[in-house]
């Protein structure tokens, strides 16, 4: 009876220790130049030494969804073993000519907009693969915009767990309480992924979101 | 310079019975004739993630299509804790007809300012 008792308690002991260090995949969702690959460098340089994507001021840099496989995560003596995906920022619109402003030429423009209409049907697709998502807004902009509400309310009709982060503190016009008014019901933190500001509260908010999952 | 704006007022019923991929092609059908649609009530999530996939779909293929502007104006946050309860047999039994949507072509609509109590719909000119 008694061993019964003591080898039930070590295989649940045992059996939770190897859930909570099962691979999952994390997703980073947000409209475009929101920083999601800024955000997803900073974690993977922390923790592997390289980065996952290029950077841009230009809109949809990132278009075609990007990995990284075995992410460890060794934090304050917790362990957590990701699986990054970096994804191109979901938009409704999508003009070539916007990115002519920045410089590019009308062919280069048109298939910049070509490659990113893809990269949203792409990241849409990809909300079926992911067991947790950052959403990453820009904390300089309307948190009301309906990207950011169509984005939060499909993972919570998934029922995937969410970590709103508000990037961009450095900058003067960040309001991390409009983007916690905008989504009461969610943990929300600032960051600087640029400058890494803030990013001890990341790491903590995301064990916590790996409860979750 | 936008020389006519048309509205097209949608009620719940008229997309009630349909699927969501035939809800998202009435949308589109309004939207590519350059109107603006006023949906009485609100998309299912994944209807709204599929509007936008049909619409990434459209973009450059059909001329001078950008894609859309949408807003979804819902009177629940403000509501206290009965009337929510209120509402949500109300939404079981009839669907979620009290959200408003508006939807625009991009081309037609330069961005739908939203926060909770009011909307505003900025054209282009």
């Amino acid at each position: 009876m008694v061993i019964r008792i003591l080898r039930n308690f070590f295989s649940r002991i045992f059996l939770d220790i190897f859930r909570k260090k099962k691979d999952f995949s994390l997703g980073f969702y947000g409209p475009p130049n929101a920083g999601k690959t800024s955000l997803a460098n900073r974690v993977c340089k922390d923790w592997t030494g390289e980065e996952i994507g290029k950077v841009s001021k230009i809109p949809h840099e990132t278009r075609g969804i990007q990995f990284k496989e075995k992410v460890e995560i060794d934090y304050k003596g917790k362990k957590l073993t990701l699986k990054l995906i970096d994804t191109p920022g979901i938009a409704t619109k999508i003009d070539y000519e916007d990115f002519m402003k920045y410089g590019l030429g009308k062919k280069d423009s048109q298939n910049r907009a070509k490659e990113a209409t893809q990269g949203v049907i792409d990241s849409i697709k990809w909300l079926d693969d992911v067991d947790a998502v950052v959403v990453v807004v820009d904390a300089t902009q309307n948190p009301y915009s309906q990207v950011n509400i169509t984005i939060v309310g499909n993972l919570l009709a998934r029922k995937i767990p969410v970590l709103i982060v508000g990037n961009k503190i450095d900058l003067k016009k960040a309001d991390i309480k409009r983007i916690e008014a905008a989504f009461p019901e969610y943990d929300v933190i600032g960051i600087s992924a640029r400058f890494g500001k803030n990013m001890e509260e990341f790491y903590e908010s995301l064990f916590s979101l790996a409860k979750k999952v | 310079m936008v020389n006519k704006l048309t509205l097209s007022f949608m009620p719940y019923g008229e997309i009630q019975k349909m699927e969501s991929a035939q809800r998202i092609k009435k949308i589109l059908d309004i939207i590519l004739a350059g109107k603006i649609v006023i949906l009485q009530g609100k998309l299912e999530a994944a209807e709204e993630t599929g509007l936008i996939q049909a619409t990434m779909a459209l973009v450059g293929r059909i001329k001078g299509f950008r894609g859309v502007e949408i807003a979804v104006i819902n009177p629940e946050s403000d509501q206290a804790l009965m009337d929510k309860i209120k509402m949500g047999i109300a939404k079981v039994l009839a669907g979620n007809r009290y959200a408003l949507t508006i939807v625009g072509p991009a081309s037609v609509v330069k961005e739908i300012k939203r926060d909770p109590k009011k909307i505003e719909l900025l054209l282009k000119s």
